[in-house]
């Protein structure tokens, strides 16, 4: 499987065609569309734009975007203009956005060949993909498993080699979980490191647009096209993005400390815990220092986190009334028409959800449940704090267990959010976190170990990761 | 805290969501729901005495911008010839034309008061 920076590299040199890189890929989609990846595959824009790039005279194509003619896939969540964006949902089916979500517009300025939008939980709310409206996206690995979720469309397109890279958001571990389940690499960045324009909102305090790749140093480049500040999103962060892939260069790690979570290596599945052990032992043989560490908080992350994400969510998922776009049941008055396009156009997750937000900020509960879940979420960020007094970066699971079978979560909405259990807590405190594959576990499905640090560290992950990458069990 | 979700309080939120439930939706709602507040009470136990509440997890204030006069989201930086008329016509009927009805240039509702 070719990387992004390999197929960038041959095109800029003239060595290879995107229209024939851009038709290899749609073929091997196209052959497996049984495994339910994407909602809308975008064969004629996807060769038009690898048509103009093979047109660019060969003096100039050393001039082309650091993505140059490489296929990606984008989550069903981020606007693109004129071109259908569902968020996996009835509500939204037929919605075609008049703009361009600012992610959208890098790629393009990057001169990616953006191949289609793919399945995800409906509104970006589960961790299997199994919520979405229109139909499950089976793990490439074994078709009788979940890819993971919300963004297990993309996870699974990278997984399948339909695309070297492809975006997803994650929200409290909607990229990482699905990443470790299928076997790749997947990166929620520091909150605000990326722009949120044009994401379609979920909990706008959590969410955050991030790269799969199949390897650490695709997911360097990929935060390196994507990052930075943007006017259009007031909560991006103003700082320079840094030169991630330079930074990788240098391979001594020996000057970095790693902390493994005790909270989050609990509960887990002996097989996960065997691999969370090994990597552990792969970092203190690169001359790491390598502890166990408290982080006392981060076992009431699931807690606050489904408090204070499904409150958001409530609010932000007020704008679907059938007034402006999207879904509109017919009424005899506005009320009414409201409550019939609502109730007929979510699904269950997204019903639950919204209910469970607007209970956490009704009058009488407000204080007792969101207010809490927010003085938690302090409590999250301060002990982090404490453990980054010590350590660079942090280590855990990145999945509590390996993927799933269809169906075997679903009659239980508590037990599919365990899932995320190790993924909140950086998430309630606006960390960035990768995951990557290491080794499998005894149903043969991937593991993810996740590597976490404080906002803005992505580099020292990068750094990490990529041994823990070379290093990974076969 | 450590409220139960009562099949009345279900109906309530869902009232107050927007969403109308059948009994049967209602009835596994209300569980689904307690089942999930229940598991929410760890929080309960917790001293958070003097703990300030964090809505935002990075610590960014006062963000201004430029106080130019552009086109919403036709806008791109200060290109005006980006912002002319006829740009501004077509993001218009781009936006009223995926909605369900509009008439006259606006989003059309059947009536409020009836």
């Amino acid at each position: 499987m070719e990387t992004a920076l390999q197929i960038a590299s041959a095109i800029k040199a003239g060595e290879a065609s995107a229209v024939e890189v851009t038709q290899k890929h749609l073929a091997l989609a196209k052959e497996n569309e049984d495994l339910g990846v994407f909602l809308n595959l975008m064969e004629e824009d996807a060769l038009a734009t690898a048509k103009r790039i093979d047109e660019t005279p060969d003096s100039d194509k050393q001039n082309l975007g650091p993505l140059a003619g490489v296929p990606v896939a984008l989550k069903d969540n981020l606007c693109t203009e004129a071109v259908e964006t569902t968020c996996a949902s009835k509500i939204l089916s037929g919605w075609r956005p008049p703009y361009d979500a600012s992610v959208v517009k890098k790629l393009k300025q990057s001169d990616a060949v953006i191949i289609g939008k793919t399945n995800l939980d409906e509104f970006a709310m589960g961790s299997s993909t199994e919520n979405s409206a229109f139909f499950p996206t089976r793990n490439p690995r074994n078709p009788e498993y979940v890819p993971g979720g919300s963004s297990g469309g993309s996870a699974a397109a990278v997984a399948a080699g339909f695309s070297p890279i492809a975006l997803g958001s994650d929200t409290g571990g909607s990229i990482r979980q699905p990443a470790a389940l299928c076997g790749v690499v997947g990166m929620k960045p520091t909150y605000g490191r990326v722009s949120r324009y044009g994401l379609i909102a979920f909990a706008s305090s959590l969410d955050q647009i991030g790269p799969f790749t199949t390897d650490v140093s695709d997911a360097a480049l990929m935060l390196q096209v994507i990052g930075g500040h943007d006017e259009n999103d007031s909560t991006s962060i103003p700082d320079a993005t840094p030169d991630y892939l330079e930074s990788l260069k240098d391979q001594d790690i020996s000057n970095l400390k790693v902390g493994v979570v005790r909270e989050l290596s609990q509960g887990v599945s002996p097989d996960v815990s065997a691999r969370l052990k090994e990597a552990a032992d792969v970092l203190a043989a690169a001359g790491c220092g390598v502890e166990e560490v408290s982080v006392p908080a981060t076992k009431y992350g699931l807690s606050a986190y489904y408090l204070i994400a499904p409150a958001e969510a409530s609010s932000n998922l007020s704008r679907y009334d059938g007034v402006r776009y999207g879904l509109r049941e017919t009424a005899d008055n506005a009320e009414e028409m409201n409550i019939a396009t609502r109730t007929k156009g979510f699904g269950d997750e997204v019903k639950r959800r919204i209910m469970l937000g607007t209970f956490a900020l009704s009058s009488g509960y407000y204080d007792d449940y969101y207010v809490k879940a927010q003085r938690v979420r302090t409590l999250t960020i301060n002990d982090f704090a404490t453990a980054y007094e010590k350590f660079d970066v942090l280590l855990s699971p990145t999945s509590p267990f390996t993927a799933f079978k269809f169906g075997e979560k679903t009659a239980d909405p508590l037990a599919m959010y365990l899932c995320d259990a190790c993924t909140i807590p950086s998430s309630l405190a606006g960390h960035p976190a990768i995951s990557v594959p290491f080794g499998v576990g005894d149903n043969d499905m991937p593991v993810g170990i996740q590597v976490l640090a404080p906002a803005l560290g992505e580099m020292n992950i990068f750094r990490i990761s990529s041994v823990l990458e070379r290093e990974a069990p076969i | 805290m450590t409220a139960e979700i009562t099949p009345d309080i279900a109906a309530k939120v869902a009232n107050l969501s927007r969403l109308k439930l059948t009994d049967e939706e209602l009835a596994k709602f209300t569980d689904q729901l307690s089942a999930i507040l229940e598991h929410a009470a760890d929080i309960e136990a917790l001293d958070l005495e003097g703990v300030l509440p964090t809505s935002h997890p990075y610590p960014l204030k006062n963000v201004f911008r430029q106080d130019v006069v552009s086109q919403g989201a036709t806008s791109d930086g200060n290109d005006t010839e980006k912002n002319s008329g006829e740009k501004i016509a077509a993001f218009k009927s781009s936006v009223l034309g995926v909605a369900p009805e509009s008439e006259d240039g606006q989003f059309k509702v059947p009536p409020i008061l009836s």
